[in-house]
């Protein structure tokens, strides 16, 4: 098998005496698609905070395609090629999406320190961004603010953000979140589109679109993976069906 | 529709941002507008020369070059990234004294006093930038406040450096390139720092159309996202204050040699907050906000404080609630506001 794109050993996290992250252990194949599910307060976000460095483990390693990364900043994971999004919309909202992404661009392309040059003096940075935004069919808003785009655009111009940065693991913080369900299927099918060089891994609540897009699917329960494994051996995983049905608190049950 | 959409192919992005960076031709307008008060009056008609008053108030028209340059420069700091600082003077006042100092013990060329005194703030604001920068909100407010009162305190207990609460002293008034002096009507030094003031301008025009600029308004806007698609946002700030601060410095260097005076007056905590004032009355983070700010500002105190010389900041007061409450994004953004308006409508 060849080296996974990421991967974690041994990976403890805890909060006084809240355990957030248990032991965890996984290894993300290159160009799969990940979900990674789970009832709420699983610590899948806590999980995506700890692989991005906005969150430092306890204990364990986490290694992007081989190269240890525990100890890098946020901003030196980025430059490695493991890019997040957000559940929240965390975007630029004066700035226009071809200037957000081309500013993107232009930080991944070294290009942001100059100050004596006009942006139009980037063509290429500028029409990179333009390919990105119309992969994403956000090409027709790219002159508008982002703050009076939809807000199913704005979901896009997050996954936007995250591919002008060149990433090849790019995990999505629920990227569909509040987006109505026949346009998060719209969106995941943009997700599906991506390039398959690109390792990707979501976190999705809605077990439709989950079952339909994921390759694989991690579960996690209490900071700790439960199982991982193709969609069919998940659906008639015994645990998975008691975290999901037996307690039957939770409203997305997959049936 | 939104008018700054674009209405045609999304291949026309590469020009849409070269339209953004470009001059209007109102700009081209001010800016020879500001030659006018430079016009001898027996140029005009006879029935006009006597309304000709611009040439009785060169000083004023300087010292509005002056502040402007000096809130263009919190403007870069505060307007595209988003740094707040209620002591921006403590620069002012290092290029001040700086270029003050130079012109008493050691040489008189304008213009080279203007370099070091750029170098001198420039260089005190990158120091000061590690401190600043590592904070955020109402701390970062108190930090700038203090370092501003530090100077102060500190130019005004070295008396024998600063000449303390008397003003420093004996400053000589150097020629311009050698060969220009500064008169007594004030004609050289309103060009003088009306040309520096244009220059300066520029370079900040292309600062905030670069990459580099748009990367500031990125961390404004979400210095979180700034982190999560690798931006280096310390460096990116630590670069903008270090500008900012040179920039302050050389507006107060201005002040110094074109009014051949320097006191202590030019690090107050008052400089710092009636800078910010003029920047938030003429609009953040649009360059001319801050020279329409200067304006209104300085002709309002010249004109209320004829009126009534101790109560003249209670209408720059009344100012500042109207423009808050109806005018968020300021002056000059009400009025980009209601020229966006009357398009559409």
């Amino acid at each position: 098998m060849s080296t996974p794109a990421l991967s974690a050993t041994g990976l403890n996290k805890s909060f006084g005496s809240l355990v957030v992250a248990n032991k965890i252990e996984f290894n993300l194949p290159a160009g799969e698609r990940f979900a990674l599910i789970g009832p709420n307060g699983a610590g899948k976000t806590t999980f995506i905070n700890l692989m991005t460095g906005m969150l430092a483990p306890d204990s364990g390693a986490i290694l992007l395609a081989g190269e240890d990364i525990t100890r890098a900043t946020p901003a030196a994971r980025v430059k490695r090629g493991l890019v997040r999004t957000f559940q929240i919309n965390s975007l630029f909202a004066q700035l226009t999406p071809i200037e957000a992404v081309t500013m993107a661009v232009c930080e991944r392309r070294g290009e942001s320190a100059t100050w004596w040059r006009g942006l139009s003096h980037y063509p290429e940075a500028i029409s990179e961004a333009q390919q990105i935004l119309t992969s994403l069919r956000l090409d027709k808003v790219a002159t508008r603010t982002t703050r009076e785009l939809a807000y199913g655009q704005q979901r896009l111009l997050e996954i936007a953000l995250a591919l002008a940065t060149k990433p090849k693991v790019l995990l999505l913080d629920e990227p569909a979140a509040g987006v109505p369900k026949d346009e998060s299927e719209d969106l995941f099918e943009v997700i599906a589109g991506l390039s398959s060089d690109l390792t990707i891994l979501f976190i999705e609540h809605d077990m439709d679109l989950v079952f339909r897009f994921a390759s694989r699917i991690i579960v996690m329960v209490s900071g700790a993976i439960l199982v991982e494994g193709t969609p069919a051996e998940i659906a008639v995983h015994p645990g998975v069906r008691e975290v999901y049905l037996g307690r039957g608190h939770h409203g997305h049950a997959h049936s | 529709m939104n008018a700054s959409a674009l209405p045609g192919p999304a291949t026309n992005l590469q020009t849409w941002i070269a339209a953004r960076a470009k001059w209007h031709p109102a700009e081209i307008v001010f800016w020879l507008g500001c030659l006018l008060p430079l016009l001898p009056a027996s140029l005009l008609p006879g029935f006009l020369q006597k309304y000709w008053i611009f040439d009785s108030y060169l000083q004023l028209l300087s010292q509005i070059a002056i502040t402007a340059l000096f809130a263009i420069s919190l403007d870069l700091i505060l307007g595209y990234a988003g740094v707040v600082s209620l002591g921006h003077a403590a620069f002012f006042g290092l290029g001040a004294y700086a270029a003050g100092l130079i012109a008493k013990f050691w040489f008189t060329d304008p213009l080279l006093g203007l370099a070091c005194a750029a170098l001198l703030s420039g260089a005190i604001g990158f120091l000061a930038s590690f401190v600043v920068l590592r904070f955020h909100g109402l701390a970062l407010i108190m930090i700038t406040l203090g370092l501003g009162q530090l100077l102060a305190e500190g130019a005004n207990s070295a008396t024998w450096l600063t000449g303390g609460a008397d003003g420093l002293q004996g400053i000589r008034a150097g020629k311009i390139f050698g060969t220009v002096e500064f008169d007594i009507f004030g004609q050289t030094a309103y060009i003088y720092a009306l040309m520096v003031a244009f220059l300066l301008f520029l370079l900040s025009r292309r600062i905030t159309n670069s990459p580099f600029g748009l990367s500031l308004q990125g961390i404004r806007d979400n210095s979180r996202r700034m982190l999560a698609i690798g931006a280096p946002n310390q460096w990116h700030l630590r670069k903008v204050f270090t500008i900012s601060a040179a920039m302050a410095g050389i507006a107060g260097a201005l002040l110094t040699q074109t009014t051949q005076t320097c006191s202590l007056e030019t690090l107050t905590f008052q400089r710092s907050a009636d800078v910010l004032v003029i920047l938030i009355l003429g609009g953040v983070g649009r360059l001319y906000g801050a020279i329409a700010g200067t304006i209104i500002y300085m002709i309002a105190r010249d004109f209320f404080s004829d009126v009534n010389p101790q109560f003249w900041y209670f209408w720059i007061g009344l100012l500042l609630i109207g423009v808050v409450s109806y005018m968020p994004n300021g002056l000059l953004g009400g009025l980009n506001w209601l020229l966006l308006k009357w398009r559409r409508a």
